[in-house]
């Protein structure tokens, strides 16, 4: 009899403990569900506010004190602008200087230093990027208030995003294919450019197209170094019709973005212009989903894809 | 060309010779250059953290020759830009303490608890999905959160406690607490991950459950992993600054109660920002003071975090 009792508490104590795990388990889903619950309320909330605002007028007109004819011409212009310095300049530092860490770099304390500094960057929080840029680019080599300071500081924040993306992919390179290059008689610089860049790429995009959507939809630094939040006409054109075709005085221009546009609106009393916001909000959560997906799905085809 | 066949044309041979080495050297002199301008693209970070340290330290240098440090950290108000100019810096940090603190009880039990189920108990379909829909949403820009805190948080809450004020750090907190989630949900997780696969097995052949060997073993033994995301998050909360200068207001407010508007360090870097402020005035060091004043905060955290990391490492 006392055995079948300790068999049936036995039975008991796993029951309960059964129930216990899905217990837990039904609130890790809850939890999961609380995240993405709110993304899809966010999501659906801009777009009831913000779709009926989706004119071929809003993307053609400048901000007014109307907000009915207020559009975001001068911030999606100025943001284009801005990321494109970004990357110029974010792009090439990003790819050597994590060429430089994983194929260059001797073990020594500088690279030690360099390596715990990328680290460490990552966690400054943005609008202290803002502030170096404000002293240092705007009023210090004296940029202004312009595109190339706004391009400069961003591209110094998505740095370390770069840098790991890059270091990740060609670290992701067997060293076979190293070996072969320099049995051939390649130099360490022909190996890179020949092998381990064109390999590394499709990684390396991957991390530039995080970093960038990052960028877009940075605020913080960009109102810090004076972007203006009222700003109804264009930067010159990067083209024009006499020799040389191209200039560049568009990036000393003083400019606007989209979400320094979307905060000016946001922080207007009137609801009219809340409407504005969103759909402004709208936009700019596309562009980045948008990116972070291409991202994301890259990276799954090149997972699934490279056999070596 | 009437040389002698086995004769060793001396001349002609010794010019190759030189042509040759004269490419060599060039060649090694175009790596070495190479290898220069890599190692300069590198040590750009190093550059940045500098120019960082040297821009607060420099504005903030001259600020404090005009206000005494003991002023700094002990007044209890903040009005740099009244002629009765007060400079307490306990005033943005109680704000942004009290923001942090509740953006924190959010993410961090949320995030811990989403982490622990994606590790241990999520089927692999449901992990495949989440795993990349947490970095969609941490990819968000926070101006979308702070629209999202003012527009439609706060008259939720207002629904529930009708006397919350427009602008309040609850509702802040709350979007910011949701807006950390999906670092420490998927750094946490990333840590529980690598844990071996032996350790659950051991524990599951002692016969416990899947819950007792999370939270007693597969945890513990992450732990490490575990606190740098808490720290991360920190971090983040600190100095997260859309969200707040939107839905939190802009007024300083030596305030604990989370119901109440109040500035933090960040809004108020952004409030000056957007004035006109100009370059060299009072007005415009305090930024650099507040923004010194924030990465010091930032780096305790993160001396903090590891030393954590140090003392509860597990090594297998």
């Amino acid at each position: 009899m006392a055995y079948a009792r300790d068999r049936r508490e036995i039975r008991a104590l796993i029951a309960s403990h059964k129930r216990w795990d899905l217990c837990f388990g039904l609130l890790g889903l809850l939890a999961l569900m609380v995240g993405v619950l709110t993304f899809v309320a966010l999501f659906v909330d801009m777009a009831i506010d913000g779709v009926p605002r989706l004119t071929l007028d809003f993307f053609t007109s400048f901000p007014s004190r109307r907000p009915a004819q207020a559009g975001i011409l001068s911030a999606w212009v100025g943001s284009c602008l801005v990321m494109l310095v970004t990357a110029a300049f974010a792009v090439p530092l990003g790819v050597a200087a994590g060429v430089y860490l994983e194929e260059y770099a001797p073990k020594n304390w500088v690279t030690d230093v360099i390596e715990i500094n990328i680290t460490n960057l990552a966690g400054v929080p943005s609008i202290v990027y803002g502030l170096l840029a404000l002293g240092l680019f705007v009023y210090q080599f004296g940029f202004g208030q312009s595109i190339l300071s706004a391009g400069l500081t961003l591209a110094l924040l998505i740095l370390p995003v770069v840098i790991v993306a890059t270091r990740e992919a060609i670290r992701a390179i067997p060293q076979g294919i190293r070996e072969g290059a320099y049995a051939l008689g390649g130099t360490q610089w022909q190996v890179c450019r020949d092998h381990i860049i064109p390999y590394s790429s499709a990684g390396i995009l991957t991390g530039v197209i995080i970093g960038m959507a990052r960028a877009i939809g940075e605020t913080a630094p960009v109102i810090t170094i004076g972007a203006l939040t009222f700003i109804a006409f264009l930067p010159p054109a990067p083209l024009k019709p006499e020799l040389p075709f191209v200039s560049f005085d568009w990036v000393m221009s003083p400019f606007s973005v989209m979400p320094i546009q979307m905060f000016n609106w946001t922080s207007r009393p009137e609801a009219a212009f809340h409407q504005n916001a969103a759909a402004a909000g709208f936009v700019l959560v596309l562009m980045t989903l948008a990116m972070n997906g291409l991202a994301i799905w890259l990276r799954y085809r090149l997972r699934k894809n490279i056999k070596w | 060309m009437s040389a002698v066949p086995g004769e060793i044309p001396a001349a002609p041979q010794s010019a190759a010779m030189t042509a040759r080495l004269a490419y060599r050297r060039s060649r090694i002199l175009r790596e070495k250059a190479i290898e220069l301008l890599l190692f300069l693209a590198a040590l750009v970070s190093v550059f940045t953290t500098v120019g960082i340290v040297y821009v607060l330290i420099k504005e903030s240098v001259v600020f404090f020759q005009h206000v005494p440090l003991l002023d700094f950290l002990t007044d209890t108000q903040w009005t740099p830009l009244f002629d009765d100019a007060h400079f307490g810096i306990l005033v943005l940090l109680s704000g942004t303490l009290t923001s942090s603190l509740v953006a924190l009880s959010i993410a961090i039990p949320l995030g811990t608890l989403i982490a622990i189920y994606l590790s241990e108990f999520a089927p692999f379909t449901v992990r495949e999905v989440a795993k990349p829909f947490l970095e969609l949403l941490g990819g968000v820009p926070t101006i979308i959160y702070g629209y999202f805190a003012l527009l439609f948080v706060t008259p939720l809450l207002q629904w529930f406690y009708p006397e919350l004020p427009g602008f309040n750090l609850l509702s802040a907190g709350i979007v910011m607490g949701i807006m950390i989630i999906p670092y420490v949900a998927s750094i946490s997780e990333d840590a529980m991950r690598a844990v071996p696969m032996s350790l659950r097995e051991g524990s599951y052949a002692m016969g416990a459950t899947r819950f007792q060997t999370a939270v007693k073993v597969v945890v513990p033994a992450a732990f490490s992993g575990i606190a740098a995301a808490y720290i991360l998050g920190i971090s983040r909360a600190v100095g997260e600054t859309m969200i707040l200068a939107v839905a939190a207001g802009m007024q300083p407010n030596l305030t604990m109660n989370p119901l109440e508007p109040a500035a933090t360090i960040t809004a108020y870097i952004v409030q000056v920002a957007l004035g006109d402020l100009p370059h060299g005035s009072i007005g415009y060091q305090t930024i650099f003071a507040a923004g010194l004043t924030l990465m010091l905060v930032t780096l305790a955290f993160n001396i903090a975090g590891h030393v954590l990391r140090k003392s509860f490492r597990e090594a297998y």
